[in-house]
């Protein structure tokens, strides 16, 4: 070849490049361009008597193209392109389609003399021109010219008297018709023909006919399935011939590797073979390229061990995919395994990745795993991060029960120096690997606990919520992870998602490790409170949540937290979250210590926790034990329903209903509360085959100001109930926990509405089934609908028959009405004008009473906005009383209530003071209200 | 193959193929994306990288790389080889390429390549095969244009031999 004559035949051309090429600037380079555009511009409209030339055609139109491809917008010369296309001239007409091939143009008119020109060049019966045609519309690839030409050219591919050349462009355009739409290509007598094309004497038509084939079969299996004993044959004649007989086709002594790959990859479209003597010479073929790897090499050249080892890799991919033939899976990984030392670095990285499908196969596992020890080196010395990614993945595809303990710590020791792009990966990798093969817990902990510790950042929000889930299901570990969370939160600078974690398990289970006095309650809230104020709002509302947790668990801890949540920084933070946890949590802390440390258990001393265990109804059976995919996808959100967590990070939009704060089957909070009814004395006494009768127990003063809690409990049965109220309307969920180990019979829980309630209060729910498993816990929710006013709660009966004895209970519901309340803000001027409005003497009701507990403000106003009613401030002159406002919803009519509070400290005394638009609802509301002062 | 892209180590881009259908906008994204995180590769790395679900292979010849991107199933070290046999073909035809040459005679470059590749898959690996069927149009050439233009080079012309 002559290095001579290349592109001097557009000198115009070669000029302006170099004039691109000598600007200096980009505003220089533009100007150029901008210069040649409106040169080309007028040459082009130019007038009739100097009309172009095909060759400055050409050169023009080349000129566009390069200044395309520099990157700028190019929206003219589609025309003088179409129009080189019908020139006789070779190099006219390719620079015609190479542009129409670049510049694809969707203008109809022009897709139409495109089209003509290449149906013109198509029937030329010229081989060169066909060429052209053949590789534009492979190069454009668009539906329009699918529909022109996808029939035409299954025929020139078969047709007995086609050029060579035009068969293998014409395969090849078929095939990118066919990717791009393959409703356009019509099956047909072709078909058959074209797998015949790998019998072609012309190597060149058959790389080219295999492709096509490849694509094709995927989509019709049956039509191509002679193309197996086919390729087998062609393969066996490649592999087994000698590296010079290929001729042109030998690339660097290895004989057709680009056929041969491309043969393999047209074989894993089907299973093996089922004729005996296919399946044999394939087989034979497999095993020579296993052997020719094992001979020395031909030629030094990296081209030489590249092509040889392309199709090696692919012969491995067969055998992969056949994952039949134990000895050829053995045989491919000892062949990989030499790869993992190889010194090329391209090597190794494949033989990783192709070790990672290897693993999976049951007949070569145990194989990997032979070669631990060379991937745990890679890990730590390979110098590019994608080979080490590819070790990072071998590693994981490897574990098992035998050697995950060693797996999991090379990777968090790798987790520490790892390039950033890769960690979170690992941190899921490592977390699915502890939890998959855990045999003891405690291991699992301590290297969620390392993950952590060494890259928080990195640990995502479903890796640490089941830790949390798996320790609050696991009893033998929960001491275990006490002990380590809290000594990992000793370390001055731990990381954020620590503190979340540590916050939850000591708020659970920091009891289990408060007998030490090296981690006392004190000693455990302060470690927690010294991270307090470095944390996220998040992180923040989880601790107030452990805080409450911790009045609960120890009573001592108990003034020092409330003052906590009594400072300002709490009370009126900005964060509306942290505001109303504080204001809940301190009401909380105030109605729990008068009624269980008070009235329920006085004698009871004070150091003992008032609980000990999580509820039973809490630990819901059939939590996921195994991570469902790989990816970690699929863990059960704890935001989702069924959430098995105590506390809403903050990442929901503050409920006005207080529901995040109390989500359903947490674990202890509920718990919090005046006495549980105890009926042992009734149950214990010899029973006759009569119901054991409760009475129902005095009203439930403490549920209306809450919405969640435990309704009732003894020694059979917890009920817990959680609920939310919108305007008129509220769902209940009724959690019953049977605390034996028998199973209730007959269990049969029912709503009553004494007297005509159901007028105006209507309930919906569904039968449960007729047992509760001992230990179980079942739901049931309550559909309510508030029709008018109403005074008394409707009654929850619950029978069932225990150990064959019947039980039977009546418990009021905590509906009342307030909880239909709507808050209403209003000014003072408003107010004052309404209270004026309301001024009948049967609208108001007024109590003045003594008062049962510390009169606190803010628990005051804690109380006020839980029974519903909008506080409203600078309303009244005196700002120790309270005035609130509201609407209670019903379907009949709304009520709008107002109220004022009137505290007076010296006496100890209340007047409270309620004016409605209803007398009865007045006076109910006036009773109610009063209760909880 | 999806596409091929050869760019300088100034990251010119030097040429483009695509073999799927992309908006202009996407073609360029991808090629500045490409660009950067190749140029950023240090020497003696391993010649393949996962990029986005595809596999980008690469390698550097003098101041060019040439870049592949192939998907999941495809061979590696086939492709690498397919470079290599593009950058011999353009060696053979030029003598000695280099980058001047691909810059000045880019559609010679691109005539090569549909050539070799068609769709995006191998169409003819003989070295002579591909040839011939330039070669004849440069011949072709030559005869029309002779009288038109002075028959120096290019090169000599702009002062680069």
């Amino acid at each position: 070849m002559p290095a001579v004559s290349k592109g001097d035949g557009m000198r115009g051309l070669a000029v302006f490049i170099s004039d691109i090429r000598n600007c200096k600037s980009k505003e220089a380079e533009i100007k150029r361009i901008n210069k040649e555009l409106a040169n080309i511009r007028s040459k082009f409209k130019g007038s009739g008597d100097k009309a172009l030339d095909g060759y400055s055609k050409k050169k023009y139109v080349c000129k566009l193209l390069f200044i395309f491809l520099l990157g700028h917008d190019i929206d003219f010369g589609h025309m003088e392109a179409v129009n080189l296309l019908s020139s006789n001239k070779y190099t006219e007409k390719q620079i015609g389609y190479l542009f129409i091939s670049v510049l694809v143009n969707s203008n109809s008119e022009l897709i139409r003399l495109i089209n003509n020109a290449i149906k013109n060049d198509l029937a030329s019966r010229n081989p060169t021109f066909m060429c052209l045609a053949l590789h534009c519309i492979a190069n454009v690839g668009s539906r329009e010219m699918g529909e022109a030409f996808a029939a035409d050219i299954p025929r020139i591919l078969v047709a007995g008297d086609s050029m060579d050349s035009v068969k293998q462009s014409a395969a090849l355009c078929l095939l990118r018709l066919y990717k791009a739409s393959p409703d356009l290509v019509p099956m047909g007598e072709w078909t058959a023909r074209v797998v015949h094309l790998l019998n072609d004497q012309h190597m060149g038509v058959v790389t080219a006919a295999v492709s096509l084939i490849t694509c094709l079969c995927k989509k019709n299996p049956d039509d191509f399935k002679t193309c197996i004993s086919l390729a087998v044959s062609r393969l066996s004649r490649i592999v087994s011939s000698a590296s010079t007989d290929l001729q042109d086709y030998t690339y660097y002594f290895v004989p057709a590797p680009w056929l041969s790959v491309k043969l393999l990859r047209l074989l894993q479209c089907y299973p093996p073979p089922e004729d005996a003597a296919v399946k044999g010479r394939l087989v034979e073929c497999l095993e020579t390229v296993l052997n020719k790897a094992q001979e020395p090499p031909k030629s030094k050249k990296v081209q030489h061990s590249n092509a040889k080892n392309a199709i090696l890799f692919e012969t491995i991919s067969l055998i992969i995919h056949y994952d039949s033939e134990p000895n050829l899976l053995v045989r491919a990984c000892n062949q990989l395994g030499q790869f993992l030392q190889h010194r090329e670095t391209n090597l190794r990285y494949l033989a990783l990745e192709s070790m990672c499908t290897l693993a999976s196969s049951e007949f070569s596992h145990e194989a990997v795993k032979t070669h631990i020890d060379t991937v745990i080196n890679a890990l730590k010395t390979e110098r590019d991060v994608s080979v080490r990614q590819r070790a990072a993945d071998l590693l994981y595809a490897m574990c098992d029960r035998s050697n995950a303990k060693q797996i999991v710590s090379e990777m968090l020791r790798y987790l520490e120096t790892a390039d950033y792009a890769i960690r979170e990966e690992i941190v899921l990798k490592v977390a699915i690997l502890a939890e998959k093969y855990a045999v003891d817990y405690s291991w699992y902990v301590d290297t969620i606990l390392n993950l952590i510790r060494i890259a928080g950042d990195y640990v995502s929000e479903e890796v640490w919520y089941r830790v949390l889930q798996i320790v609050t299901n696991r009893d033998d570990v929960q001491g275990y992870a006490a002990k380590t969370v809290f000594e990992a939160l000793q370390a001055p600078a731990c990381h954020e998602n620590m503190v979340k974690v540590g916050g939850y398990i000591l708020g659970e289970f920091g009891n289990l490790i408060a007998g030490d006095p090296r981690s006392s309650p004190p000693v455990q809230f302060s470690l927690l409170h010294s991270k307090f104020h470095l944390c996220s709002v998040a992180t923040r509302a989880l601790l107030l949540s452990t805080y409450i947790k911790f009045i609960n668990l120890f009573p001592e801890t108990k003034a020092t937290i409330q003052g906590v949540l009594r400072a300002g920084s709490q009370l009126r933070n900005a964060d509306v979250e942290l505001q109303q946890r504080a204001v809940e949590y301190l009401t909380l802390s105030s109605v729990a210590s008068t009624d269980v440390l008070v009235r329920a258990r006085p004698s009871t001393p004070v150091t003992e926790p008032v609980l000990t265990d999580p509820s039973p109804w809490a630990r819901a059976p059939g939590l996921a034990t195994g991570f469902s995919t790989g990816q970690g996808r699929g863990l059960t959100s704890p935001q989702g329903g069924s959430s098995k967590f105590p506390v809403s990070l903050g990442s929901s939009p503050p409920s006005p209903f207080h529901l995040a704060l109390f989500p359903a089957s947490s674990s202890g909070l509920e718990d919090i509360g005046p006495p549980i009814p105890e009926a042992d004395e009734l149950l214990n006494k010899p029973q006759t085959g009569a119901p054991v009768i409760l009475s129902p127990p005095p009203p439930p003063p403490r549920f209306v100001c809450k919405n969640n809690g435990v309704l009732f409990e003894n020694q059979l049965l917890q009920i817990g109930v959680k609920s939310e109220f919108r305007q008129n309307l509220g769902r209940m969920y009724l959690f019953y926990g049977n605390k034996t180990s028998v199973q209730f019979q007959n269990f049969t829980p029912s709503v009553v509405h004494p007297g005509d309630l159901h007028t105006h209060l209507a309930v919906q729910t569904k039968r449960l089934a007729a047992q509760v498993d001992g230990g179980a816990q079942v739901q049931q929710v309550l559909n309510i609908e508030c029709l008018g006013d109403f005074l008394t709660p409707p009654l929850l009966s619950v029978r069932f028959r225990y150990g064959g004895v019947p039980q039977s209970l009546t418990l009021k519901l905590p509906v009342t009405i307030n909880k239909f309340f709507q808050p209403t803000e209003m000014a003072a001027q408003d107010f004052f004008q309404r209270w004026k409005q309301l001024s009948l003497p049967q609208q108001e009701a007024q109590k003045i009473f003594k008062a049962n507990h510390p009169m606190d403000a803010e628990v005051t106003k804690a109380k006020l906005l839980g029974f519903g009613s909008a506080l409203l401030d600078n309303v009244d002159p005196n700002p120790e009383n309270f005035v609130g406002a509201g609407i209670i919803q019903t379907k009949a009519l709304q009520v709008g209530c107002l109220l004022r509070l009137e505290p007076n400290a010296q006496a100890q005394m209340y007047r409270l003071t309620l004016r409605t638009s209803k007398e009865p609802v007045s006076r109910h509301l006036c009773e109610l209200l009063a209760l909880q002062f | 193959m999806q596409f091929m892209l050869l760019f300088s180590r100034q990251g010119k881009l030097r040429l483009q193929k695509w073999y799927v259908p992309l908006s202009d906008k996407e073609k360029k994204k991808i090629t500045r994306e490409l660009v950067q995180t190749v140029l950023a590769r240090k020497p003696k790395m391993c010649s393949f990288l996962e990029w986005r679900d595809l596999k980008i292979v690469y390698k550097r010849y003098a101041s060019l790389y040439f870049c592949c991107a192939i998907e999941d199933q495809d061979n590696e070290l086939i492709t690498l080889e397919i470079i290599h046999r593009y950058v011999e073909l353009l060696d053979k035809y030029f003598g000695s390429v280099c980058e001047l040459d691909i810059i000045f005679n880019f559609e010679k470059a691109y005539f090569i390549l549909d050539e070799f590749l068609l769709g995006g898959e191998v169409q003819e690996t003989s070295k002579k095969n591909v040839l011939k069927a330039i070669e004849q149009a440069d011949l072709l050439q030559e005869v029309s244009y002779k009288e038109a233009e002075t028959p120096r080079s290019v090169l000599e012309e702009i002062g680069l031999t």
